[in-house]
């Protein structure tokens, strides 16, 4: 299964490199939100809650953009026959996908969350980073796993830029909570918040649960 | 390969319904049929990318589609897309589809020059021509020499010297048992030796193609 997904993931590694359709979109999305937030909250910088929010509802949603854009090569170029006439596992390509995603998310996070802190963020965001960055990979992989699940699903569909975010949105919502709660103390200066291992925890509880849901049913997701 | 009472839905307009035939290792069945007649519904249930919903499909051993991964992998399937991406090179297509059926890279450059394209093998598929990415797609569907060959048009696209350049991967010359799926009802019979006649999702004939006369296959398009 890992070589396959590993040949899925390079193919699709190369195409995004060509296209350029999925992380420039994201980010060009997220850079825009920040300086909208910027003007249209009329103030000079932000810090706790209202920072935390600000960064996560925005990730988030340009992650949606990434999700629409998942399988749309496979969709649009016969991938999937291509790979279901292959004596594979048919995980693999859910692997795979996730695996793009978390690419693509982390690839975003370096250009967006500096942006944040130049644009928006009052407080040191160097201090915060040491841990911001694990909540960061945390969250990615919750939503890379749930991502290349809802973009299997929605594939198929006409609405397909409809049924990305009304599935993807409400499945998240935990995962929003979690990583926004544990962001919430390190945006406000505060580096040693007591809380921050329990929404650690229940990020990577998010993340185990839905790896595990993938992987069980992916399969049947690409069944006829 | 044997075919019996095959029924195929989607929703509840029926696409194929009652479809009898039993084929021989190394043989040729020709399906004819007009526009929307099942044919490429039947390709894509016996390349097991279709459940079946009703009847009985046996294809290579494995009764479809509880024994479908005993086919996976040992079908060659040629159908309207090539299953190909057009941002990826030639070459770097046949190596993706060489990962995924565990064959050796070295089939990969054997394949480009089997389909005359070694030359243009590191161009982007969009950049190729209709007849181009034709041959490649019938690299892409032999790489792994597959024993069922499931060929939609195959040779669409094709100029005559190009398509004579494929014979020995998709001809009768390859040895493979074939389903042919044509429009050319003369050249379809003629490498034949059981012809399949479809008429609205429901088997209209299943006969030697030598005792089939051109006008009554015609019959299917009038």
């Amino acid at each position: 299964m890992i070589r396959t997904a590993r040949a899925i993931l390079r193919k699709d590694l190369a195409i995004e490199l060509r296209t350029k359709e999925s992380v420039p979109a994201m980010t060009l999305f997220t850079v825009t939100v920040f300086v909208l937030f910027h003007f249209g909250l009329d103030r000079d910088s932000l810090d706790g809650e209202l920072a935390s929010g600000v960064l996560w509802v925005t990730l988030l949603l340009a992650a949606v953009i990434g999700v629409t854009r998942l399988f749309a090569t496979e969709r649009e170029q016969g991938g999937i026959d291509g790979l279901l006439l292959a004596p594979v596992d048919r995980t693999a390509l859910w692997l795979a996908k996730a695996t793009a995603m978390f690419v693509y998310l982390t690839a975003l996070e370096l250009v967006a969350v500096p942006t944040f802190g130049v644009l928006l963020l009052g407080p040191d965001l160097f201090a915060a980073l040491p841990v911001l960055v694990p909540i960061l990979l945390a969250a990615n992989i919750g939503l890379s796993a749930i991502g290349a699940l809802v973009s299997a699903l929605a594939a198929e569909t006409r609405a397909r830029e409809l049924i990305v975010p009304l599935l993807l949105l409400p499945l998240v919502v935990p995962l929003l909570i979690a990583a926004a709660s544990a962001t919430e103390p390190l945006l406000r200066g505060d580096q040693a918040a007591e809380d921050l291992g329990r929404w650690l925890g229940l990020l990577s509880l998010y993340d185990v649960v839905f790896v595990l849901i993938a992987v069980a049913v992916f399969d049947f997701l690409l069944d006829d | 390969m044997e075919l019996d009472g095959l029924e195929r839905r989607y929703g509840d307009r029926v696409a194929l319904s009652g479809v009898v035939a039993q084929i021989e290792q190394g043989a040729t069945l020709v399906v004819l049929g007009a526009n929307g007649a099942g044919k490429t519904t039947l390709l894509r249930v016996l390349a097991t990318l279709l459940r079946p919903h009703g009847g009985v499909a046996r294809v290579l051993g494995g009764e479809l589609p509880r024994e479908a991964w005993k086919v996976r992998g040992r079908v060659g399937f040629l159908g309207h897309d090539p299953l190909l991406y057009r941002e990826l090179t030639g070459r770097e297509n046949l190596r993706y589809h060489a990962e995924l059926h565990g064959v050796a890279r070295e089939r990969v450059d054997e394949r480009l020059a089997a389909v005359g394209l070694e030359r243009r093998a590191d161009e982007p598929v969009r950049d190729l021509s209709k007849g181009m990415v034709q041959r490649l797609a019938v690299a892409r569907a032999t790489l792994h020499d597959p024993e069922l060959l499931l060929l939609d048009e195959p040779r669409a696209n094709l100029d005559p010297a190009a398509a004579e350049h494929l014979e020995p991967l998709i001809g009768r010359a390859s040895g493979r048992t074939r389903v042919l799926v044509t429009h050319d009802v003369e050249g379809g019979l003629a490498e034949a030796d059981l012809a399949l006649g479809l008429r609205g999702g429901k088997q209209a004939f299943c006969r030697p193609a030598r005792e089939l006369t051109i006008a009554e296959a015609r019959g299917l398009y009038s």
